[in-house]
């Protein structure tokens, strides 16, 4: 397990109570952060991913290392330097759902 | 002392509006769930201080939030809202078949009985049920697989389930109303379901009295006359006196028969209130002025109630889930626009004042009528 630090939208630290970067314990994979976000905060339960069919919602992106993530396998690796701790992992509202 | 709460859905948040009886006074709190598009709050008839709400966001989807204080803190609840098996398609707005898919929730009834169950009504349209406080959410699938949904289609909203009515008598019927299917009805308890649509007339649709296709706006029922039921359809104010069996049309003088609510006086069970909009295209009021409508006649023949409402130059819009009365001695009626005002009338509709002016655009109002 990699301690994998995170930035959440604002409406997303609403929802789960908390403020600034948040850490979670998980595989550094997507799929593996989102699961762990999920049981730290359920308040976040299908907020990030659709319930139906569980792929990424439409409107929300995943960024890190000023690349955009949101189109790799749930199941890749994430970026070494999120993995090392030097870079956050960001869940971010696309600009259009605003 | 007994009071008034105004639990206010908008655009971006709710607030909760309180005033004692007088009801000239108003303190808002809020914005709570700020940001979050709220469709609508209830509250639990069995337990005051319960509470339901429905925020969403295009960005993060839904998410139900419970309080248990009358609406000063509230906690997230259960936000998965799975249809029964394979869901099948509805018609998309270009008439070809289109999967059902979950959007958001527009509309909350809690039991009157038990604080616990509440019914949910959703866009692509079905009515979910919870049995434990919103935790988790079952359809009721007997109504989505209703033979005649595949022929379901979206009014400009969305095919949404707008509309749910707990029939005041009989504890195992149940109406709902779809944008565009129209009204249906359940006789044992949400098990099975019947459209009830006999009487209503569509254009938009090939045939004008088909036993679907019809976009119902609003249902009301008054507890002491639960056979009758009155209706704002897109066009027309209809009105049934057999449970939904068959509808005839009440719109007669009404400047304009199309709208968006509809609501029943708390103790006159034939006074009516509808706020007439101009047209399916023009959302706002005719002449940019602000009236209500009501019959005291059960339809028919309606009075404009303007003391206190704007007469000029007024051109917000009134949604289907924005007007509700209060069940003090004198009745309170109230009803939220799109440009973020809320009226309220102390007597039953003869005068208005702004509870509160500048709120984000109203989706949706409810009362409580406080011990």
């Amino acid at each position: 397990m990699t301690v994998i630090h995170v930035v959440l939208p604002a409406h997303l630290r609403q929802l789960a109570r908390c403020s600034g970067e948040v850490s979670v314990d998980a595989e550094p994979t997507q799929r593996a952060v989102l699961d762990a976000l999920e049981r730290q905060y359920p308040a976040l339960r299908w907020t990030m991913r659709d319930a139906a069919t569980g792929r990424r919602r439409a409107f929300v992106r995943f960024y890190a290392c000023e690349e955009d993530l949101s189109h790799e396998s749930p199941d890749a690796p994430l970026p070494t330097a999120v993995v090392e701790g030097r870079e956050p992992f960001l869940v971010v509202g696309a600009m259009a759902g605003g | 002392m007994s009071g008034v709460r105004l639990l206010v859905g908008t655009r971006k948040g709710a607030f909760v509006l309180t005033s004692d009886e007088g009801r000239r006074e108003w303190e808002v709190a809020g914005p709570h769930f700020p940001g979050w598009e709220t469709y609508h709050v209830a509250g639990s008839p069995a337990d005051p201080d319960r509470l339901y709400a429905a925020p969403s966001t295009g960005w993060f989807g839904q998410v139900i939030q419970r309080s248990d204080d009358g609406g000063l803190s509230w906690e997230p609840v259960g936000n998965e809202f799975a249809y029964a098996g394979v869901p099948g398609t509805h018609q998309w707005y270009d008439g070809t078949p289109h999967p059902w898919e979950f959007a958001r929730v527009w509309h909350l009834e809690p039991s009157r009985q038990d604080p616990d169950v509440v019914y949910a009504g959703v866009e692509d349209a079905a009515l979910f049920r919870s049995t434990d406080g919103g935790q988790t959410w079952t359809e009721l699938a007997g109504l989505r697989e209703h033979g005649s949904g595949a022929h379901w289609q979206p009014g400009a909203g969305g095919m949404c389930l707008h509309t749910i009515v707990l029939d005041a008598a009989d504890d195992e019927r149940m109406f709902a109303a779809i944008s565009a299917a129209g009204v249906c009805r359940t006789d044992d308890g949400g098990v099975s379901w019947q459209p009830i649509n006999k009487g209503l007339l569509s254009d938009g649709i090939p045939s004008p009295a088909a036993e679907v296709g019809h976009c119902v706006h609003r249902l009301a029922q008054h507890p002491a006359r639960p056979q009758t039921l009155y209706m704002q359809k897109h066009w027309d104010v209809m009105r049934s006196d057999d449970g939904g069996d068959s509808w005839q049309e009440v719109s007669g003088d009404l400047p304009t028969d199309f709208g968006f609510p509809i609501a029943v006086h708390a103790h006159e069970p034939e006074t009516v209130y509808v706020v007439p909009i101009t047209s399916d295209s023009h959302h706002f009021p005719p002449e940019g002025r602000l009236r209500v409508y009501r019959s005291r006649t059960g339809g028919n023949e309606w009075e404009p109630l303007t003391a206190g409402l704007p007469q000029r130059d007024c051109y917000v819009n009134v949604l289907r889930d924005a007007m509700a009365v209060d069940a003090l001695p004198e009745c309170g009626v109230y009803f939220g626009t799109t440009g973020g005002q809320v009226y309220a009338s102390a007597d039953g509709g003869d005068s208005w004042t702004a509870a509160v002016r500048d709120l984000p655009a109203v989706l949706s109002v409810e009362v409580q009528t406080l011990p």
